[in-house]
Parts: structure tokens; sequence; C-alpha cells
């Protein structure tokens, strides 16, 4: 609780007290308001009204001075400053109004900028798909309790994706004083528990000094390996009390970024050692390049070993034009896998098939039982108990918890010096045919792509491959695809810089592709990209306001709805266990399995979209229209404006 | 639960299987493709294969069924014995005319066309 200071000349306590009673009937004196002996002392059970009340009923009352000194929010403003945070999507509050007030007047709304969303989880959202966008974190502020618990799904998905959002959450924890009612709903003893089990760090600050040491602090946690998002609860008192004119000194602490952990160097070497005497060696990287540096990196890694590199997507750590580039049926074979901050290492070399087997499903492996297993991972550092994103246990033979990127000088000049000058033909044969297989995967990718080119409704590789006719001459970046359009992006669009492919949500958290495009657009805006998105419908639809804050803030971005009509997953799903069963699936008058169609009707997702301020066309059946009407679209969002275009799809 | 090694992916080996000893055995039947799409519909199999039979790399291993090579025996075997990533469809669930009526509807399927005759996936994956 914050700390009680005699010498205070204006008590915020009392002041709230005050401001509950003058809401229905005036403002009263807050040195006039009720005592504590008064309130303590033991009552018959027909109170006499105290002496706060009394004011309030009898009259007399006077308005506060409206001088009470500085608010401690605007101290936190100065404190936020420091920290280079441009943007604050944000749903508005009363429990944060302190902040807010100080932010938008005091702050001047720059630095950040604050961006007004329709619901927590679109704030979130945007703060994470921002993030992958640019490398830099942006905050958001949510209100206590209720808005922190809209909030959780996208909390849980940065979580799982290792990505810093910082989170400040309003909250009144003074009972005996904070206003009645509402505002004591939406208040909790610690509404940091909400998210606790999915952050890294949390805290309740108690007085501007804590505040800007946790603010500080969370910043760097954070940011530092592995990732991921932090709290902090906010009194809604401490935002609005005065700054203590007793002398105190405020100080801001000066932030400085750690140095990345690094894989032990006696560990680094013996993985070395058994990639580079490896006959069949793979890399698998999934969050491994954290930087462009870190693409440059692997690209380095895996030539020096001419191995392939299979990459599992949620973060684009290699370039898929490189020979190297292999799909994950390479693992099979290998006698040496090195896998780089990987999501799940158990199903990466395993794998689950499910048929209902003893009614549940069949593990499965791919590897040889003889196949060394390599790791780095910085989530080794931080494992948490409660949610199961740390997957299944898999036995390693070299686990280096640090950080992959951080890791790979020292595992490159390890491997360099470990390769025996007899081994290197060999290594340039292995390379040759890697090379060839490259070459043709590309061909039977194509192939498979150019089926169904002419179906209507259109396939999805159709979609993907009229979208980019039209943005392949523009500095492009694939902010977002959310549904899933058999990974047709990733198989067909040369993807070679990092913002050109962002990954997925980390939790799977449906409700993820629309706010984490708009935040990517909102920082690929500001660095000169073109930002294009493939939506599905389900994921547009659980907080569809987003749509609206994008037109609000003018963040250029081109969404072509993947509109399946349908939670196609599910759709599955339902019809898997009926088969399982020996039951017709019901239908009902939709085309999958009762629940889990979104049509009858079908949603115009282009007026949608018309409403909320975009420019929008659709709906698209014949692919033949497809082509012309993103050209259209492209040349809004070039002059600055979102544009979406909603295309009747295949289911994937 | 067992645990076993699966070298590749469990869908094409069963496909193999089927194709290899089943093969040439295939007969033709006086079936309806346009019921076959009805029922290629109705009975979900569009869900993991699509509209068109082209699959996906998501939902059927990647397997294109349109114009399948398997003969029609091998076929309806492995939709009814299936125990991959594919459920089984067993007589409750689909008959076996509802079965030769999509075979039917497979092959109906047009032939793709050739990539090089798509000039927009000439574009794609330049280097």
């Amino acid at each position: 609780m914050l700390k009680k200071n005699s010498s205070m000349k204006f008590n915020r306590r009392k002041f709230l007290a005050a401001a509950a009673v003058a809401g229905t009937t005036g403002v009263v004196n807050p040195a006039r308001a009720a005592t504590a002996p008064e309130a303590q002392r033991r009552l018959p059970s027909a109170l006499p009204p105290n002496a706060h009340v009394a004011a309030a009923e009898t009259g007399t009352l006077q308005m506060p001075s409206g001088d009470n000194g500085t608010p401690g929010s605007d101290f936190m403003v100065d404190v936020i400053k420091t920290l280079d945070i441009k943007y604050l999507p944000a749903n508005p509050a009363a429990s944060y109004r302190g902040l807010h007030e100080s932010l938008i007047d005091y702050g001047k709304n720059t630095m950040p900028e604050f961006l007004t969303c329709m619901h927590e989880e679109s704030a979130v959202g945007m703060c994470h798909g921002y993030y992958k966008a640019t490398g830099k974190p942006i905050m958001t502020l949510v209100h206590g309790v209720v808005g922190l618990q809209h909030a959780t799904m996208a909390v849980y998905n940065a979580w799982c994706d290792r990505v810093p959002v910082l989170i400040i959450g309003g909250n009144d924890l003074d009972a005996a004083h904070r206003p009645p009612g509402v505002p004591t709903f939406h208040s909790a003893q610690d509404i940091n528990a909400i998210v606790r089990d999915y952050t890294k760090w949390d805290d309740n600050p108690v007085s501007p000094q804590h505040f800007a040491q946790s603010f500080v602090r969370m910043y760097k946690i954070a940011t530092t390996p592995p990732y991921g998002p932090v709290m902090m609860a906010l009194d809604g008192g401490l935002q609005n009390e005065p700054i203590r004119g007793d002398g105190e000194k405020l100080y801001i602490p000066k932030f400085f970024v750690s140095a990345p952990p690094q894989g032990d160097l006696g560990a680094v070497k013996e993985a070395a050692s058994l990639l580079a005497n490896a006959e069949r060696p793979v890399i698998v990287v999934d969050r491994a390049a954290r930087t462009p540096e870190g693409v440059k990196l692997l690209v380095e890694l895996a030539e020096l070993l001419q191995a392939p590199v299979v990459d599992q997507g949620n973060r684009m750590n290699f370039p898929n034009t490189h020979y190297l580039n292999r799909p994950a049926n390479v693992i099979n074979q290998a006698d040496v896998i090195i896998g780089m901050e990987l999501s799940d290492y158990w199903n990466t070399v395993n794998g689950f098939v499910d048929n209902g087997y003893e009614g549940i499903g069949q593990n499965i492996t791919k590897m040889k039982p003889e196949t060394k297993l390599i790791s780095i991972s910085s989530v080794d550092l931080l494992t948490k108990s409660n949610y199961q994103d740390f997957q299944r246990f898999q036995s390693i033979d070299v686990s280096m918890p640090g950080d992959a990127e951080a890791t790979l000088p020292s595992l490159i000049e390890a491997v360099k010096s470990a390769i025996p000058n007899n081994r290197k033909d060999a290594l340039t044969k292995r390379g040759d045919a890697i090379r060839q297989a490259h070459a043709k995967g590309l061909d039977n990718t194509k192939q498979a792509a150019a089926i169904a080119w002419e179906a209507n409704p259109v396939s999805t590789a159709r979609l993907v491959t009229e979208l980019y006719a039209q943005i392949k001459d523009l500095d492009w970046s694939l902010v977002s695809t959310s549904g899933n359009t058999s990974n047709w992006a990733n198989r067909l669009w040369p993807i070679e810089k990092h913002y050109q492919w962002l990954g997925w949500s980390g939790g799977y958290g449906v409700g993820y592709g629309a706010p984490a495009s708009v935040g990517a657009a909102l920082g690929n805006r500001d660095l000169g990209r073109f930002s294009v998105s493939i939506q599905s419908d389900g994921d547009l639809m659980y907080a569809p306001g987003v749509l609206w804050t994008a037109a609000r803030h003018k963040i250029p971005l081109l969404a072509v709805m993947h509109n399946n009509r349908g939670y196609h997953q599910e759709v599955m799903h339902v019809q898997r266990l009926s088969n399982f069963r020996n039951r017709v699936a019901n239908i009902g008058n939709d085309l999958g399995p009762i629940g889990t169609s979104i049509m009858n009707p079908d949603i115009q997702y282009h007026k949608l979209a018309e409403s909320l301020g975009w420019w929008a066309t659709g709906p698209i059946v014949d692919p033949g229209d497809l082509g012309p009407a993103i050209r259209e679209a492209v040349a809004v969002v070039k002059s600055g404006q979102p544009a979406l275009v909603n295309v009747m799809t295949q289911p994937r | 639960m067992r645990f076993v090694r699966v070298p590749v992916a469990p869908a094409l080996v069963a496909l193999a299987a089927f194709a290899a000893s089943f093969g040439g055995q295939g007969t033709a039947v006086a079936a309806s493709a346009e019921k076959g799409k009805a029922a290629f519909i109705q009975r979900g199999c569009w869900q993991c294969h699509d509209y068109n039979g082209q699959g996906s790399v998501a939902t059927s291993n990647g397997t294109v069924i349109a114009r399948t090579a398997l003969p029609l025996d091998a076929f309806k075997s492995f939709v009814r014995n299936t125990n991959g990533a594919m459920p089984p469809y067993r007589p409750q669930v689909l008959s076996d005319d509802e079965l030769d009526d999509i075979y039917a509807y497979l092959q109906s399927l047009p032939q793709p066309k050739s990539p090089s005759d798509i000039p927009l996936l000439g574009d794609v994956r330049a280097q």
C-alpha cells in the first residue's frame, strides 16, 4: 500500500471519497471529509451521518482548489518518455484516467501516441505485431479486472511467441476510499494474478519512485532473451496523488541493455564437433533469428556445414530462396539435429497421428534411434508450470540454455575449427545434392499450385499467387497469415528479408491475425514498407473493431480475405470424430458440422470493413476477378489507407 | 498408447501400399460424377481435400486425389480402412454407391494446367 505522509497538503484518499459523494450530491471540501476515528468507533445499527456524509447532505460544499500540485502520473509520463516508446494502443478506461490525462495533455500525446482501440485484445495484438515488424516494444494500458480479462488471450499469444509487450493495468487498491459500485467491481487485490502465469514479470508500485524503477525494470526484463510480456498494476490513487512537496527528489533510472545469455562454451565445442563430423546434419530453426543479423549468421552456419535448414517459421530465420532451405522430411534421415529456439522439440523429431487409436491417437518417431540431438534455447531459462506451452519433454544430447542468435558466432567459429580438412569435398558434394533437391522441390510446388487454378471458390494457391503478382515490385511485408492457406506464401513467395515473414501467433489463440496485422502495419508505415495480410474470416470476427483503429489512425494495410466460411479446423475435428464413431456428421443446412460454419448468412466482410472506414471490395468468387480487385486495393493502400478484398476461398 | 517409428508420412505409406496391392484391379463402374460431387460435399470429403480434390499440405499431407491414379477397389479399400491421419469412412457413413460416385467425380475433374502455362507461377520464388 501507499506510504502515508502526514505532511501532505492534499490527501488523495480523502479526495477520492469526496469525489464519490460528489457524484451524487456535489463536491465536498476534502479537508472536511470523514476522519478515521469516526469510522472506527463502534456504532449502533442506525448510523448517524458522519462528517463526510453530513457535509454532502447539508450543503455548504466547497470545490477543491484544483491546485493540487504535480500529479504522480505526470512523472510517470516523464519516465515512459525515456524509453522511446512510440505508440500506445489502448481501450480507454477509468482506472487509468490519471495516466491517460497526463499522456495526452502533459505529454502532448507523443512518444507515446495514444491510439484508440475497441478491445484490449486488439491493443495487445497490435503491440505484438508492431514488435515483430520493427524490433521495438510498445506499451498498452488496460482497465482493472475486466479490461485485463479482455486482454488475456493476446497476452498468452505474446508469451508463447516470446514477444515483449509492456502492459499497465489500472486498479484501485484502497477499498475504503475508492469509488463504490463499478470501480470497485473493477478492482482487485492483485490484478496481475490474472496474467502472472504467462508474463515474465509483474509489479505493483506504491510510490512514484517505485513506478520509475519498476517501469524501467519491466522494459529491461521484457527485452532480455527470452523476450516476453510484462505487467504492472497501477493504483488509481498513485496516478492522481501529487508529488510530495517534502523535498524528496525523484529520479529516473537509466535503461541499459543486458547482454543476451549464450550457450556454454564447452557445450558449443561439443555441438560443433558433432555437426562437423555428421554425415547428414540438419539445422532446425523456429525463433532463432531475432534480428536481421541472426539471418546472416544462420546462412553462414548452414553454408559452412552444407547442411539443410528446416525453418519452422515462427520467425523469418532463413531465406526460402536459399538452396539449403528444405522441408521437414529431411529430419527423417538426419544423424545429428541442432534445434534452435524450437517451440516444440518433441514434435520436431516425433509426431502424433490423431487416428483415434485407443480412443486417443498414436505417437510416432521420425528420427533414427542413433540420431544425436543438440538444442540452443533461451526458453530453457524461463519455464513456468501451469500453462503447457513448454510442450512434451524431449531428451537432448547437448542442451544449451541460452539465446541462439547470441550463441551463433561462437558456434560458427567452433564449427570452422572442428571440420576436418579431409571432409571438405564431402561437404561440397552434400551441398550439390541439396541444391538439386531444392530446385526439384520448387518445381513440385508449382505443379501443386496449378491444380484447381480455375476453381470456384478460389484455390488458396491462386489467392496467394495473384496477391504476390500485385505486390512483388513493392517493399512488401507479409504481416500475418491467419487461418490456413496451406503455407502457399512461404512456398511460393521469395522470402529473404526478416520483415517479409513475421510468423504466427505463438499460442494459436484465434483473433491474433487482424490486430497483429494492424500493429505490424503501423510499424511498417513508419519504415516505408507495404503491409499485406491474408486475413481469415473467423479470426477477424473476434474483434473486428481493430479495422476502425486502422482507419482512424491512417494505418495502410492490404487485407485479402481467406473467406472459407467456417472455423475450418473445427469443421474437420467434428467430422473426424463422427467418422471414428461411425456416425454421419450432422451438417444441418450448412457445409460443415453444426456449430462450425460461418454461413447462412454469409458475412459481407467488405461491407463490414467499409462501415469501419476501409476501402473494400468483394465478394470475389471468380478467380479471374481477383487480380484486378487486388490491383485496385494496392493503389488505395499506397495512398495511405487500409483496404480489404473479400475473397471466397477453398477450405485450405 | 503405442510409440512407433514411422519414417515417412503414414497416409502416403498407406496409399502406396494399397496402390501396389490393388494395381490393375480397378473396374469401370456405372457411377455418376454429378452425384459424386454432391456426396463429396455432403459427406465432408471437401474439408481436407478441397472442393476440387487438390488437397493441402496442411490437411491431406499434400496428397492430390483429383484424377487419382488409384484403381477403384484400392481407393474404396483405403477409404474404408485407413488408420492414418485420415479417418475411415465406413458403410454406416458412406455407402458403396456413394463411394463409386465420388470416384467418378474425382476422375471427371479436369487435368491441371502445366505451371509453364500459368504466367503468374513464373514469377514466384525468383532467385
